[in-house]
């Protein structure tokens, strides 16, 4: 392999992240349904041609992603050498989330790049569909006990067979869809974004050739393990554990326990994860790639330096359970996978607090709270409102935590109520913080929200999908927890709650019938008698803490 | 004698500049003058009265300002309050549910209104319009009195859907004006009258919070130029890039957050038209970040909204300025991985680089420039320093490259530059082959202290056409301010589905917002050439959230044509057209543009100027592809038009040093500029 200088090196990987960056920007541009084009909640990448290694990764998708697709794209490298192999021109589609990660609603393309006829890189898109078939309208179905009740699975297969559309593959998609048109206007967009992807791979191999830029993307990997080495080494050595709960599976009102032992030896680091609880029934269930890809976010979160490409995580050694909820294969159903990441995150949080307190963040509000109106007009024409609920992100070392943040794992911004409003036949008569909801502590854990939305139509079906309503986000450093999820819903006999607290499906209501989701704040950091009394005069001056929470 | 001066006058952090025309005579000067900090007035006055004598000679002063940008930036803006729907008091806080940054969750945001001054009231109307709850003048009038008494200069009264009906918000404005007289009350639609919460809302919180503080300035302004006889009209800079009247910019300061940087556009893309380049990339480098902006066709690239800080949004037409963290102060080093980092952090301007002496001991891209020889240690530019120190430099790069890296100090010094020159060639690409645009049919246009030197670096790595050097490169913006069009630019939105809009009621609406617009320019009491009337939709496929900007002609505007603009538009952004999926047009935007007759700039060149050779002032040793080379050294500005300059080669003047890469050669043109490009003849 070519020798190449730290000079091209530096430059290169610029170019190659501008890349990536540019297909992000491509297809949030061009997507039709809001998760992609307002929530961001898509990513691209450029992968190892032999191993599937992520090498580069867009700054701007979700950064669940970055290592999830890793083991989207080995899927295809191992389906094609059991075929007809990899030629120009192909690209490949699928959804299949045991073997490429996250849940059905996920759909990845990857298309093999060639160069010389030589097979230089993959590179591949993956946005969240709008609808997937299923039982539930936006497919987080809190009630599915096979992925068969989740949405159609679909392994991979080619979506362009040597440069030629397979229109039947799109219309086997558009036929297992509740919103067609937004299916076909998403992958229209995420094949945009593999073309430009091409061409500017093409572009850059002409100018510096195979040989450099080959070198160059194996460098970068080397130097990220080495990076990552040496984060390790400046965290004391020993064994710290932290665990943390999920409410329930939705079928069974019992506590899901996630556990982590975090081992540092030198440069090395253990996540022990075996004390976690067992696959269950209901859809909270991830897989494999799914647990190590959440790993990577909470790491990458507390120690921002670190590259985003597969060596990171080589000097990390994962000892993950095959029977248990982290590592579970089909058809166990996986659609609300993002609670349980949120989950991982909080245990690796909570866990670096033991070992490093300043670099240390508390959990943030823990629950992507997926909630849907769906019903249909008068004129009979279907509609259905899904989105994503904020809430606080947890204190730190520095100071309080953000109010009304975004998920962890995403980069996901919240559409404008009033794109909502116009949308669909909802009137938000809440749109607001939530007092007392950040967790005490010397620095406060930012606040929850709370939203409340009004029907407008005759009759709607009401999902939700969320977490933390028994098993509030943690604070770190003696900080106090945040406040619970909490949901409640009205209807003809009076306001009711789910019994599975935050978690249900169908709930039927009419007409100037109310839904009302409150959202947890951050956890505290550090011992509530510290906080400084400026900061607690100022908190009850613009109503952040009430007389309620301080007394 | 009447008024003959045409006056530009850029106020920046550090100096006021001030470019003079005699409109009669044909005749140029410039000044350069301390910015006054605390009342920039004073400095503007001065800057102008060591040239000019009696102020009644002036006809015109056209203003670039920091003053608004700077409010926003240091949070010195009105105790300001709002009047909201109930339910919604806490929209201005929570954003757009963002963060910061990706990765680490450490994120703050205060908004300019604190929580307590954010006051609710029962009134509602629907995304379609219908007036779902009236409100209740005395209600506001009460809330008005509360957020009085608590101290609050000004007041913006924002309604959810406000858009689409604006009546309750122009009740509760007029019952807030009943009981508490006040200039600084805005409804947030008349700020900006379309969908989307929170930015609707921002745009306009921060226009009331500015208000009283740009508004006071404008006024100390007026009356120090009327102290001295001034009887003439002061146009002030907008973010756009055009200018608008005193009065206005009192009325819509929100609009002034990039005036300063506008200006300077506006001027490269003036030069660049008279030297016959109608597409350039504009290169202001200063001592933390490289920003560039894109013309096209002779027309500066427009953003429809830009952050000011995190969650500080601006929702008015701006140019669209793209900013990197790589500046002259940007340090350099050598990360945990091995891999060699330019920025972002930088050492600014105090203590700046390592060979001010002021401090700083870790090396940037300015130590680079120096320890190459690029850069005259005994001229330094801006004139605070006597000389610089290049071994103290030399020792920084050793420490912080040349050994982790094994390399030789120029050599490590070199490594430095190419990073830096690679991120701004990044920036680059950004606004040119992203947006589906060739580079080499772009010139880079340098303004500001640092970057002619990095602009033979750009032109071989992105495959620029060429380089334009301005001849006052630092002097720019405020000539900009006198070449600098007005312009209005209104937007409403629409909502509707292409194929259940009334064409004709659509058309007259626009009709009547441009003529609106135009009255306003009539009135202005500035010459123009021609009044332009821009109009375009911003339209989508039913579904999709993001829009397309689809120009269409005014008078001329029905579906059909409507549809067909759409298609291109489409096209030309994402390739593929989507058959049988309806569009919907989401806002009209019309922007109305009374051209100022061009400057000729034929009058920035001064009688004279010698052959090359006899400006030559000297050579030096530099070092460049990995050898040293000896370098002639000019004067620049003696330089006369029709010279050539072969590279490597250095051209000095008192605010800029340009570099004239080996393989590269330069000429001076008939406007005074020097233009670079690749030694290949074009035959």
């Amino acid at each position: 392999m070519a020798e190449v200088d730290a000079v091209t090196t530096a430059i290169l990987k610029g170019r190659f992240e501008q890349i990536a960056d540019e297909m992000d920007a491509t297809l949030f541009r061009s997507a039709f349904n809001p998760i992609i084009a307002e929530a961001h909640d898509a990513s691209h990448g450029i992968y190892d041609a032999t191993t599937g290694d992520t090498l580069i990764q867009g700054k701007s998708g979700l950064p669940i992603f970055v290592g999830v697709m890793a083991f989207a794209v080995k899927a295809v490298i191992e389906k094609a050498a059991g075929g007809d192999g990899l030629h120009a021109g192909d690209v490949w589609i699928f959804n299949d989330p045991y073997d490429g990660g996250t849940h059905l609603s996920d759909f990845r393309l990857v298309k093999p790049i060639f160069h010389d006829n030589e097979l230089f890189c993959f590179i591949a898109s993956v946005g969240h569909w709008h609808d997937v078939g299923g039982n539930v309208p936006g497919n987080y179905n809190p009630a599915a006990t096979e992925a068969f009740q989740e949405g159609m699975l679909i392994p991979p297969v080619k979506l362009y067979d040597r440069g030629e559309f397979r229109q039947d593959i799109v219309d086997i998609l558009s036929a297992n869809s509740r919103l067609p048109m937004s299916l076909y206007g998403d992958l229209n967009g995420q094949i945009n974004a593999l073309e430009l992807g091409e061409r500017r791979i093409g572009q850059l191999l002409e100018e510096y050739g195979v040989d450099t830029a080959t070198s160059v993307l194996s460098a970068l990997k080397e130097r990220a393990a080495k990076m990552m080495r040496a984060q390790i080494a400046a965290l004391p050595s020993g064994t710290v554990s932290a665990q943390d709960w999920l409410d329930n599976d939705g079928i069974t009102d019992e506590p899901l326990k996630i556990a982590l032992d975090l081992t540092i030896d030198g440069d090395r680091m253990v996540m022990d994860f075996t004390r976690s609880s067992p696959a269950c029934q209901g859809p909270v269930n991830i897989s494999r790639s799914t647990t190590v890809a959440a790993c990577y976010v909470a790491l990458k979160h507390i120690f921002g330096d670190v590259p985003a490409n597969a060596g990171v995580l080589e000097p990390v050694e994962f000892k993950i359970d095959p029977a248990s909820i982290l590592s579970v294969k089909a058809p166990k159903p996986v659609g609300g996978y993002t609670e349980t990441i949120l989950r991982l995150i909080d245990v690796v949080f909570e866990a670096v607090a033991q070992l490093a307190p300043e670099q240390a963040m508390a959990c943030a509000y823990g629950t992507i709270n997926a909630l849907s109106l769906a019903g249909h007009r008068a004129d009979g024409r279907r509609w259905v409102m899904f989105s994503f609920f904020g809430g606080g992100h947890g204190a730190h070392g520095a100071g309080d935590g953000l109010n009304h943040g975004n998920a962890p794992i995403s980069t996901a911004t919240i559409p404008p109520l009033e794109i909502l409003e116009a949308a669909y036949p909802v009137c938000f008569t809440q749109w607001a913080l939530r007092p007392d909801s950040g967790g005490a502590g010397k620095y406060r854990g930012g606040l929850g929200a709370i939203y409340e939305i009004e029907l407008l139509e005759e009759a709607a079906d009401v999902f939700l999908f969320g977490e933390r309503g028994k098993h509030p986000p943690q604070g770190v450093v003696g900080g106090a927890p945040g406040a619970l999820n909490r949901f409640a819903y009205e209807q003809d006999d009076g306001e009711h709650s789910p019994p599975m607290v935050s978690k249900m499906v169908g709930i039927h209501i009419t007409r100037g019938q109310r839904v009302r989701l409150e959202t947890p704040g951050g956890g505290g950091y550090g011992d509530p008698a510290a906080r400084d009394a400026s900061a607690i005069a100022r908190d009850r001056a613009l109503g952040y803490v009430t007389e309620r929470q301080t007394s | 004698m009447s008024a003959v001066y045409v006056i530009g006058v850029d106020v920046g952090g550090t100096f006021t500049d001030v470019f003079l025309l005699d409109e009669v005579s044909g005749q140029v000067l410039v000044n350069k003058v301390p910015s006054t900090r605390g009342d920039q007035s004073k400095g503007f006055v001065e800057g102008i009265s060591q040239k000019i004598a009696d102020f009644s000679d002036i006809q015109t002063v056209i203003h670039g300002t920091t003053v608004g940008t700077n409010a926003l930036l240091e949070r010195k803006g009105a105790d300001t309050g709002v009047i909201t729907t109930q339910g919604f008091r806490d929209v201005l806080e929570m954003r757009r549910r963002d963060r910061p940054t990706t990765w680490g969750l450490r994120g703050a945001f205060t908004p300019v209104v604190p929580r307590n001054h954010r006051l609710e009231v029962r009134e509602r109307v629907l995304a379609d319009g219908t007036l779902r709850q009236a409100v209740d003048p005395d209600e506001v009038a009460r809330k008005a009195q509360e957020l009085s008494a608590a101290g609050c200069e000004a007041v913006c009264v924002f309604f959810i859907n406000g858009y689409a009906n604006d009546a309750n918000e122009r009740q509760a404005v007029e019952a807030v004006r009943s009981v508490w007289p006040n200039a600084y009350v805005t409804a947030a639609t008349e700020i900006l009258p379309e969908i989307r919460e929170f930015e609707r809302l921002s745009t306009a919180a921060l226009n009331a919070y500015l208000q009283p503080v740009v508004s006071s300035y404008l006024d100390r302004l007026e009356d120090g130029l009327k102290q001295r006889d001034f009887d003439g009209d002061v146009l002030i800079v907008q973010s756009n890039g055009g200018v608008m009247s005193i009065d206005t910019a009192k009325h819509y300061p929100v609009r002034t957050a990039l005036s300063g940087p506008a200006a300077g556009v506006i001027a490269a893309r003036a030069i660049a038209a008279a030297a016959g380049l109608q597409n350039i990339i504009t290169c202001d480098m200063g001592g933390t970040s490289f920003d560039v902006s894109l013309v096209l066709d002779g027309e500066a690239a427009l953003a429809a909204q830009t952050a000011i800080d995190f969650g500080m949004v601006i929702r008015t037409p701006m140019i669209e300025i793209t900013t990197i963290g790589a500046g002259g102060g940007s340090i350099a080093r050598v990360d945990q991985s091995g891999l060699l980092q330019v920025g972002p952090e930088s050492a600014g301007s105090d203590p700046g680089p390592v060979c001010y002496g002021l401090g700083n001991t870790r090396p940037t891209v300015t130590d680079a420039n120096l320890v190459l020889g690029r850069i005259n240690p005994d001229r330094p530019i801006g004139g605070k320093l006597e000389a610089l120190d290049i071994a103290a430099a030399r020792d920084a790069i050793d420490v912080a490259v040349g050994r982790p890296l094994g390399l030789s100090t120029e050599d490590a010094a070199e490594a430095v530059l190419k990073i830096a020159n690679a991120k701004m060639a990044g920036a680059i690409r950004l606004v040119s082959i992203e947006r589906g645009h060739d580079p080499g049919k772009f010139s880079a246009m340098p303004f500001g202290g640092g970057g002619a030197l990095h602009t033979g670096a750009l032109i071989k790595e992105v495959g620029l056409r060429s380089a334009l050097v301005p001849r006052y490169p630092g002097v720019t913006s405020a000539l900009g301010c006198v070449v600098a069009d007005m312009r209005h630019d209104r937007v409403q939105t629409v909502n509707r589905l292409l194929n259940e809009i009334d064409a004709k009621a659509l058309s007259d609406e626009i009709d009547a917002t441009a003529s609106g617009a135009a009255d306003l320019i009539r009135v202005s009491g500035v010459n123009f050439s021609a009044i332009d009337i821009e109009v375009e939709l911003d339209m989508l496929y039913v579904g999709q959230t993001h829009t397309v900007s689809v120009p269409v002609e005014a008078g001329n505007i029905d579906k059909e044509s409507i549809a067909a603009a759409f298609d291109a538009a489409y096209r030309t952004s994402y390739g593929r057209l989507l058959e049988d999926i309806p569009r919907r047009v989401m806002n009209h935007r019309v922007a109305v543009i009374g051209r100022r007759p061009a400057l000729d700039m034929k009058l920035l060149v001064g009688e004279g100027g010698k052959p090359a050779e006899q400006c030559r002032i000297g050579s030096r040793r530099l070092y460049a592809d990995g050898a040293w080379h000896d370098a002639p050294v000019y004067e620049r500005l003696s330089i006369a038009p029709g010279s050539r300059i072969v590279g490597p080669a250095l051209l000095e003047q008192s605010d800029t040093t340009i570099f004239v890469d080996p393989g590269l050669e330069s000429e001076v043109d008939d406007y005074g500029n020097l233009i670079i490009r690749t030694g290949k003849r074009e035959e």
